[in-house]
């Protein structure tokens, strides 16, 4: 196979030793990149690199590698994902980019997501937000027949366009005010949608928003940033249905005893 | 309980954008009460005073309206600057973030400087204006402060006008995102008529920011 397609990409990479030490932009050099290469396969060809040489490699997250578990983030050229329409990073081929282009690679930032070392970034706010009420009461058992439930159509879109959210962070690290609200309104209005949500409903938005503010998210401006980089194209429609749901539980629900139960 | 979930809306993000949204869109629907209210500069100096006259007739009514007025104002100012310090502390430091040119605009990104903007304006309108030069005159032999005068006065200056039509840009600016999000932050963005509410955002920006800045050149132009 001929190698003419090959690149060099110059690389500025945020290294940080852990959560407490300064971290700044190193350059690095990337040689033979095939362009058919994913954007993750890149940094391990610099990491086997840098291993061969005995430094100290770049910590990044990553897991499934096809765009479904959330877990690789990355802030490249300044762009969430590296700013692509519905495309994780992991999802991202160096195809896209040019022989001698230089990528700058930052770590998700805000807030809530403090850096544990390099790209890798502590998104368990996220998970204390879920926690709080993304999850539904169900029997146990045997499975109930699948139209036991009578879902419409429309109702059963919006409610999967909401839950293909993975969590994965870009809402938030891409939000000018590191807000989890796109996150959380996919969650709040996925189950708000459905029947099997109905029962916890108005407990689950009460919670969740609680926890949103106190983990260390910011507040909703509206700019819509959050939808436009969300890599499963969430709209902030979700927001407002979470909105909507939020203020009919503020002012509506009443809880005489509230040790009972989970949540 | 319910006063537990009651008192924490009013602390929370959420709740506290409603009250954002809500004092923005009295204040919006203020601005079309002024703005028709002043397009009577053009009918002649008896309409506008006559009008003018009027409203300070109506007494302690009035200080009831302005007061309402301001504890509106305050609470959108106040919260929104809660809001801003808030969301800086919350958003994370990058040493190079670009946008994706998808969602933030000038408009939004702009909010906390047009609002700081418009404040500075209000405090200097109203001594300008409200409580500027007070000339009387008589219109029908009612006696009446001549605030006509005390107006076309003031927009003599270029300056004035200038700092008026910029003023102006800024509350365009502020409304045309602060509207239609006002919508969104109450949960009313529905696709059948969200794109609507944007149509009218921006329209509702040039009408009010375009008709007050056409008066002060109006008066600019009309002299004394």
């Amino acid at each position: 196979m001929a190698t003419t397609n090959n690149m060099t990409l110059n690389l500025k990479i945020w290294r940080q030793k852990d959560k407490t030490s300064e971290g700044k932009l190193v350059d690095y050099r990337v040689e033979n990149v095939s362009p058919d290469m994913s954007f993750l396969e890149m940094i391990d060809v610099l990491n086997d690199q840098l291993v061969r040489k005995g430094e100290d490699t770049i910590a990044f997250d990553h897991d499934c590698r096809e765009g479904i578990c959330g877990m690789c983030s990355m802030m490249i050229n300044g762009k969430a994902h590296g700013g692509f329409k519905n495309t994780t990073t992991c999802q991202v081929h160096m195809r896209l980019y040019k022989d001698g282009d230089t990528v700058v690679i930052e770590p998700f930032r805000a807030k809530a997501f403090p850096i544990v070392k390099d790209l890798t970034v502590d998104r368990s706010a996220i998970d204390k937000v879920m926690a709080a009420g993304g999850f539904i009461t169900a029997n146990t058992g045997n499975a109930p027949d699948a139209n036991a439930m009578l879902i419409p159509k429309p109702v059963a879109d919006e409610a999967m366009d909401a839950a293909a959210c993975i969590g994965c962070g870009a809402c938030v690290a891409s939000c000018p005010n590191g807000s989890g609200m796109l996150f959380m309104g996919a969650k709040v209005s996925q189950l708000a949608l459905l029947p099997q949500g109905q029962p916890e409903s108005p407990k689950r938005a009460l919670n969740m928003v609680y926890t949103h503010d106190t983990v260390g998210f910011g507040n909703c401006t509206t700019h819509a940033e959050c939808e436009a980089t969300c890599p499963k194209g969430i709209s902030i429609e979700h927001i407002a249905r979470m909105n909507r749901e939020y203020l009919k539980a503020a002012f509506t629900y009443h809880e005489k005893n509230r040790s009972e139960g989970a949540g | 309980m319910m006063t537990a979930a009651v008192n924490h809306y009013f602390r929370s993000s959420i709740g506290r954008k409603h009250l954002v949204a809500i004092t923005g869109l009295l204040l919006c629907g203020f601005l079309v009460g002024h703005l028709s209210g002043n397009l009577l500069l053009l009918v002649g100096p008896d309409a506008f005073n006559i009008y003018a006259h009027k409203l300070f007739s109506l007494g302690p009514v009035l200080y009831l309206i302005e007061a309402g007025l301001a504890l509106v104002f305050l609470v959108h100012l106040y919260l929104a600057a809660r809001l801003n310090i808030e969301n800086r502390q919350a958003r994370g430091q990058y040493t190079l973030k670009t946008r994706t040119g998808r969602g933030t605009t000038l408009m939004s990104a702009s909010m906390p400087y047009t609002g700081a903007v418009l404040l500075i304006f209000i405090i200097l309108h109203l001594l300008n204006l409200k409580f500027g030069t007070n000339y009387q005159t008589q219109v029908d032999g009612v006696q009446m402060r001549d605030i006509y005068r005390t107006t076309v006065e003031f927009f003599q200056s270029p300056v004035n006008v200038a700092w008026y039509v910029f003023a102006m840009a800024c509350a365009g600016f502020h409304t045309a995102h602060g509207f239609s999000s006002a919508f969104q932050s109450l949960g009313l963005n529905f696709p059948k008529y969200y794109p609507k509410i944007k149509i009218i955002s921006y329209l509702y920006a040039v009408t009010i920011a375009g008709g007050f800045a056409f008066l002060s050149i109006w008066c600019y132009l009309k002299g004394v």
